[in-house]
């Protein structure tokens, strides 16, 4: 950047976008954490974290999305990482439809696609004219919701996770790993799970820490197929009290920063962007 | 470029080409059964009447139900100018943080401070700005108490467009930001300094030179921010619990009861938002490629 090596004066105009910027971010989030210590009348103290964090129903509903943005994430791994190597090494020719199969999230927002997946999955699956019935409505029972809903976030979570993992495979030399490892005589398992894996690491972790803040305070999906995820759970809070949503609100925000500091660091990059609003 | 010399036979031979699709089945099978399925549901049901037939009468509807338009007007509003506050005030930042002449360990904090913040949607989000600018809020306590000023008094209502539009503000410029940093890298020095030696000022430099070679990937984010506003329901729900009705929230209400009395009206809804999402993706790769022109 030698356009700033020129003598410059001071520059007083990205002082004040700085700054005002500045403010925009901390207000809301000083505000949150000075209403959360304020529970107790003239005292201030972590009253409402420890209410929060006591909370039966807290610690079911967070350790239930810690569950869903885990399997999300093992699963997206399982299915993205194959593909996105594959391609690379024997079908580039399937980049292009596979890349905008990814990029289609963006233009279905988590309300049309919990939508659809209601209007499909809730009725029973059927063998093609006729009327027997390979599958009971997934919305009827708890392992099919969770499959919806896992895949459901899978799906939100396509767009970065694929060009977390594309990324991190266009830095290391996948075919000359495969060759080598395919000399000493490892299967497809072995090269994949032991070999490439290790290798894209970074672009794993990134992937996957942006995950699982999507997931974690996710609302749409869970509160629509009637998952008592975080998400919900934190919105029903807010409708009956004040200071322990105040207290979980910057609690979420300080699990968001930390993932996002870690992918910062481990990427030394521009950070990654998402969009589960 | 697929072949390689192999050493084994244990791979597939490279001359079956179709064989080699058999890799990314499990990849084409999960978006058939999670982004297409339910996506065809959606869009043969616009075009289905309850006795199951085909019908445009749900698409004409979006247009001649009066609250159907207003939702999608006030979604287009709420959408379109949080893209452009946001995509100008991001702008500026991205700014002074890249060419603007701030020292450096502001950059990372702030490239770090955005990926949180468009990260901080939905609920918490909401949370935090009724602690910020709700009736007993932060923010307006302070400006009662020291500066005299109610903002309520005023006609401020956080519940409201305005305050729906500063808060879907908080993730929408961070997004700014970060698309646009990288942007700003690319503007080359040589550039300035041939301006320059041609007598051009700062001004005509920006004016004439910079920003018209900005202007694509300027356009293209605050498409991105447009889509990004677009689709939101949680914040949106949580902040107003439903009495602004944004298109997103009337989609909502019909996914939990059929209020319409109509579920294929419901599915046409959808569509609609579909497809004015898809309309700005367009717009937004299209402008893509007029960026890398210039700025790689």
């Amino acid at each position: 950047m030698s356009v700033s090596t020129r003598v410059r004066k001071f520059p007083f105009w990205s002082w004040v976008w700085f700054i005002l910027g500045g403010l925009y971010f901390v207000l809301p989030l000083l505000a949150t954490f000075e209403f959360s210590l304020t529970m107790e009348r003239d005292v201030i103290g972590f009253k409402a974290y420890e209410k929060a964090f006591a909370d039966k129903e807290f610690l079911e509903t967070f350790g239930y999305s810690v569950f869903l943005a885990t399997m999300t994430i093992i699963m997206s791994i399982i299915l993205i990482v194959p593909t996105a190597y594959w391609i690379r090494l024997r079908l580039p020719e399937a980049r292009r439809i596979v890349e905008f199969i990814t990029l289609l999230p963006f233009v279905i927002p988590a309300i049309i696609l919990v939508f659809g997946l209601i209007r499909v999955y809730s009725s029973p699956l059927n063998i093609p004219f006729t009327e027997v019935t390979l599958v009971e409505p997934l919305t009827n029972f708890q392992f099919g919701t969770n499959v919806l809903i896992i895949g459901g976030y899978m799906v939100l979570g396509l767009p970065y996770m694929y060009r977390s993992v594309d990324t991190g495979m266009r830095t290391v030399d996948v075919r000359t790993l495969t060759e080598a490892a395919q000399s000493l005589g490892a299967n497809w398992y072995v090269i994949i799970a032991r070999v490439i894996l290790p290798n894209i690491r970074t672009a794993l972790l990134s992937g996957a820490l942006l995950t699982f803040a999507i997931v974690l305070g996710e609302v749409v999906l869970a509160s629509f197929l009637g998952v008592t995820a975080f998400g919900p759970y934190l919105f029903l809070l807010g409708q009956h009290r004040a200071y322990e949503p105040a207290a979980l609100t910057f609690t979420t925000f300080l699990l968001t920063w930390a993932a996002m500091g870690i992918i910062q660091r481990i990427t030394g990059g521009q950070g990654q962007v998402s969009g589960a609003h | 470029m697929t072949q390689i010399t192999l050493p084994a036979s244990k791979m597939l031979t490279p001359r079956s080409n179709l064989r080699n699709w058999i890799g990314v089945i499990p990849f084409f099978l999960f978006a058939l059964l999670f982004i297409f399925l339910p996506s065809v549901r959606l869009f043969v049901g616009s075009f289905t009447n309850a006795d199951g037939r085909f019908t445009l009468e749900n698409v004409i509807e979006l247009f001649t139900q009066q609250y159907i338009l207003d939702s999608y007007l006030l979604s287009i509003r709420i959408s379109a100018v949080t893209a452009l506050g946001g995509g100008i005030f991001g702008l500026l930042l991205a700014y002074s943080v890249t060419v603007g002449g701030l020292p450096k360990p502001l950059r990372s904090a702030l490239i770090t401070f955005s990926g949180v913040a468009s990260n901080f949607a939905g609920v918490p989000l909401a949370f935090a700005f009724v602690a910020t600018l709700g009736r007993t809020g932060f923010v307006t306590t302070v400006l009662k108490e020291v500066f005299g000023f109610n903002i309520y008094d005023a006609g401020f209502n956080l519940y409201s467009f305005l305050g729906l539009s500063l808060t879907y503000m908080y993730f929408q410029f961070p997004l700014m930001v970060l698309i646009m940093a990288p942007a700003l890298d690319g503007l080359k020095s040589e550039w300035r300094e041939a301006a320059e030696n041609l007598g051009a000022n700062s001004m005509q430099y920006w004016l004439r030179i910079a920003l018209p070679i900005l202007l694509p990937s300027i356009l293209g984010a605050m498409i991105l921010l447009f889509g990004n506003a677009f689709g939101a329901y949680a914040t949106a729900y949580a902040l107003t619990g439903g009495r602004l009705p944004i298109i997103t929230i009337q989609i909502g209400a019909q996914v939990r009861g059929d209020v319409l009395h109509n579920p294929n009206l419901g599915n046409a809804m959808a569509m609609g938002m579909v497809f004015i999402m898809a309309i700005s993706l367009a717009g937004y790769s299209w402008l893509q490629g007029k960026t890398e022109r210039w700025l790689r």
